[in-house]
């Protein structure tokens, strides 16, 4: 009776799964199995394929290009993450008091999440610019001189840090702002009791229960960080010189415009490999509870 | 009494502080908007001011003028329709089966999908190039919805959310001779509305948005999308400030008025696919 109920619902499980697991074979597991094919080859997409074994992923350790690139997009991480965590974290703590217009607050700080990258870019861009830009125009009341922010190769990098960290920031906070709603109130009280307040509040209640927020928000923030390409298509293109050329657009460059197909999925795949190992390690901190099917 | 001072303080400072903050984060809409109604010779007054000689609404209609909008907004809008829609009955399907039914296989299948919510697409994008060629599908909108109508994560978000339906609603329909189709469309959809709203919002938001797949796969002016569009108007009308801010100012619109009437959906939902990882 059981296993005629098992046969059963197998059968309907075939019917409720085909379109998800068609469309998962042809759109992500086929391509993605494709594409480290095609990363030990070379093609130019339109003749014939050669193959040359790890030439690809080994050109790339003496491609100055592709470090410099890499490098951009791990300083790019390295930097953007942590500034939109730390702001983002103590935002959502401001944020979760009982203070007036909390709604209109946490509208107005997540509204860049919604807009698109290319949008926003934009305004950015014009926000930026040497002789008009707002940015600079505050600058000088504030007494300073104006920035070349877009063609300065020691700013670019930073000009697209900061377009990202006014984007991100919404996102993290709200994510954070759950976390710490999550953390029962008596908590706090019974802390008070003993006379912990303030600082000590949040040094012994608020980091330790946020941890697994905090791990969540990280990972994701690095793993987006690391795929990190519209604001730098639109911004500066990358310039001047590559210094602010990220990985991304290099993988879109060498298969769109070199047609180095080969090359562009090689990079493609060291991209996926160190998304999949940070993936692998938020599994492995947050414990398999969330996931497992019970 | 000096406690309540101290609450007071850190309030106030708070409030000074959130204030400022929210000010820096709203300026580039601010200043978006007020741009796109100065005419090019009050764009670039120095110092800056906030109106500028007239109200110049032109740009406006100059948008309409310099490219096909309305047809870009119809593309945008067919290709998120067609894959909010697709999203919707892929995922809450699979989701329905990886909760309701019992099969072999199960947990197998579904970490496969929980492994392909962390695939980047640019690892994808060469051999989605090609199989869409292959399809002869580039350079029409089919090539944007066709890759999207699955998504990993829907299914995930979807499951998630029937995973707190009791079992014994849909097996007591059963025993009363309900088939799981019936279980699904007359319990298990109707209890799922909430979460089905946020996949709704959240497949709207990144395909509206979406950049790199019109990027790579449209080449004709006919199924250009808004953000594209947008994109090669900046590399055509580079300085024209007060046209590329009124055609960003619409190119938000939909999405902006999306925001402020379902605000609560857009946050709840993010914070709860934070909380459950």
């Amino acid at each position: 009776m059981k296993t005629k109920k098992r046969n059963k619902d197998a059968l309907w499980a075939v019917l409720f799964l085909a379109p998800a697991v068609i469309g998962l074979c042809t759109f992500t597991l086929y391509p993605l199995l494709d594409s480290l094919f095609i990363s030990f080859h070379q093609w130019d997409l339109f003749g014939d394929m050669k193959f040359i074994g790890f030439q690809n992923y080994v050109d790339f350790f003496q491609d100055a290009t592709g470090r410099k690139v890499f490098i951009n997009t791990v300083v790019f991480t390295l930097i953007a993450v942590p500034i939109q965590l730390v702001m983002a974290f103590f935002l959502a703590v401001a944020l979760n008091q009982k203070i007036r217009g909390v709604r209109f607050f946490r509208g107005a700080y997540f509204m860049p999440a919604i807009a698109s990258m290319v949008s926003v870019s934009i305004v950015w861009q014009w926000l930026f610019n040497t002789d008009f830009g707002m940015v600079n125009y505050v600058i000088e009341l504030l007494g300073g001189a104006k920035l070349n922010w877009l063609t300065n190769p020691n700013l670019s990098l930073w000009t697209i840090i900061i377009v990202s960290c006014w984007k991100g920031l919404g996102y993290n906070m709200v994510i954070f702002l759950a976390g710490l709603q999550g953390i029962p109130a008596t908590y706090y009280e019974a802390a008070e009791l003993d006379g912990c307040t303030g600082l000590a509040r949040l040094a012994r209640i608020t980091f330790p229960l946020l941890k697994p927020t905090t791990l969540y928000v990280s990972i994701t923030c690095v793993i987006n960080s690391m795929q990190v390409f519209d604001q730098v298509m639109i911004i500066t293109g990358g310039g001047p010189a590559r210094s602010s050329s990220v990985l991304v657009q290099y993988i879109y460059e060498n298969a769109f415009d070199y047609y180095n197909m080969g090359y562009a999925s090689a990079l493609g795949w060291i991209l996926a490999i160190f998304i999949f190992v940070l993936a692998a390690v938020q599994f492995r901190f947050m414990g398999s509870d969330d996931y497992s099917v019970e | 009494m000096g406690k309540k001072r101290k609450e007071f303080l850190v309030k106030l400072i708070s409030v000074l502080v959130l204030t400022a903050g929210a000010l820096v984060v709203l300026v580039p809409f601010i200043w978006m908007f007020s741009t796109s109604f100065k005419t090019l010779s009050d764009v670039f007054q120095y110092p800056p001011k906030f109106f500028g000689e007239i109200f110049y609404w032109q740009n406006y209609v100059n948008v309409f003028e310099t490219i096909d909008f309305i047809g870009m907004f119809k593309n945008t809008l067919i290709v998120t329709v067609a894959v909010a829609a697709g999203q919707l009955v892929t995922s809450t399907m699979a989701g329905f089966a990886f909760t309701y039914l019992n099969f072999r296989g199960r947990d197998t299948i579904f970490k496969i999908f929980l492994f392909a919510v962390m695939v980047p697409f640019y690892v994808m994008l060469i051999p989605t190039f090609s199989l869409m060629r292959d399809l002869k599908l580039t350079n029409t909108l089919w090539s944007l919805i066709l890759p999207c109508v699955v998504s990993p994560f829907g299914i995930f978000m979807m499951r998630q959310s029937y995973l707190s339906i009791p079992r014994s609603l849909g097996e007591a329909a059963a025993i009363d001779g309900c088939s799981p189709w019936k279980i699904f469309t007359r319990i298990y959809l109707p209890l799922s509305k909430p979460a089905m709203t946020t996949l709704v919002i959240f497949t709207f938001m990144s395909t509206w948005n979406d950049f790199i797949r019109p990027l790579i796969f449209l080449t004709s002016n006919k199924n250009m999308t808004l953000t594209l569009g947008l994109y090669n108007l900046v590399g055509s009308y580079a300085t024209d400030w007060g046209l590329l801010m009124a055609a960003v100012i619409m190119s938000l619109l939909p999405i902006l008025i999306l925001y402020l009437c379902l605000q609560d959906f857009f946050v709840e939902g993010i914070a709860v696919t934070g909380l459950k990882g």
